[in-house]
């Protein structure tokens, strides 16, 4: 594993909080690490550049903008046509994540996906969709039933006091 | 519910993209809306206020930051639930935790910073009590993580 210097781990540590709402949000960040705003934009940009940052911005509620239907769907899909069918399914704007995953004995599906509709019907039409666009027939729906948490990760936390 | 506007809409589309990495941020996400920094702020703050938005900030990619991320699920009795998805929620590593239809009724997933790790809280949350069976699913290769919703 690569090592992080303490200064990076602030630098994360500083990012992966509520982002400031005020007109100069990285000042307040760069302060909160001991470092200028300046030198703290050119360590955003680099994490970006490094890709260890995949995005800076907003995750909406989607029961709020009006998407009551989610599902995680299993598929077990051919070894040997994974990532062609991961990459036809990843596609699909319903689709907001898409894994592969190791089986486990008495659990073949080894594709996992999450779709987001409106109800219940449409987000069958697009399963439906996906397997016969994929040829892939075994599949499992698992619909939501409740959310107990959905948080961002506090990363280099391990050991530190939580609440 | 407050109805979006279609201001809303393209601010939230906006904002659900990348922030800019500058000084102003949102004076210059309110240029490309057409707008000043102010109103962009005040309409942020007032959304998120809502319940809009879930979180605004900084995504990493945990296999980058040398962490692991696995799915679990569980079968655990219907009576034994609420309190099995209630210390599931205590471990700061189980980001995401859900409750699904089916006998493996509730699933989370897990990030730890290394193998053993992992074991040590999986093996805390097998011996709670109602937790029947547990399925340990290691990701692989992620073809997608994308939560945006276009918003029309």
């Amino acid at each position: 594993m690569e090592n992080f210097s303490r200064q990076d781990k602030a630098i994360i540590r500083a990012l992966q909080e509520d982002f400031p709402l005020c007109e100069e949000p990285y000042k307040i960040l760069a302060e909160r690490v001991g470092i200028s705003e300046e030198e703290f934009l050119r360590r955003v940009r680099q994490l970006i550049d490094e890709k260890k940052i995949r995005k800076m911005g907003a995750v909406l509620r989607h029961r709020e903008v009006g998407f009551n239907a989610n599902a995680l769907c299993a598929w077990h899909v051919p070894p040997d046509k994974l990532d062609e069918i991961a990459q036809a399914m990843s596609l699909n704007a319903a689709v907001s994540h898409c894994y592969d995953r190791t089986p486990v004995p008495n659990w073949n599906y080894n594709l996992y996906t999450m779709i987001h509709a409106k109800t219940r019907d449409e987000c069958e039409k697009i399963i439906g969709e996906l397997s016969t666009a994929t040829g892939v027939g075994d599949y499992k729906i698992l619909y939501t039933k409740k959310e107990w948490k959905k948080t961002g990760m506090k990363y280099f936390c391990e050991g530190l006091p939580t609440n | 519910m407050t109805r979006l506007s279609t201001f809303d809409k393209a601010l939230l589309n906006l904002l659900q993209g990348d922030i800019p990495i500058c000084s102003h941020p949102f004076a210059e996400m309110a240029s490309r809306l057409g707008t000043n920094e102010e109103t962009v702020l005040s309409r942020v703050r007032e959304l998120k206020a809502a319940g809009f938005l879930r979180r605004i900030g900084t995504f990493f990619d945990s296999n980058r930051l040398g962490y692991q991320g696995t799915l679990i699920a569980l079968k655990v009795e219907p009576s034994e639930l609420n309190a099995v998805a209630e210390a599931v929620n205590r471990y700061p590593g189980a980001t995401h935790n859900y409750e699904r239809e089916d006998q493996y009724n509730l699933w989370f997933t897990l990030l730890t910073p290394n193998a053993e790790y992992e074991s040590n809280i999986l093996a805390e949350i097998r011996s709670l009590r109602g937790v029947e069976d547990m399925l340990r699913l290691k990701a692989n290769k992620k073809y997608k993580i994308n939560v945006q919703f276009k918003l029309q």
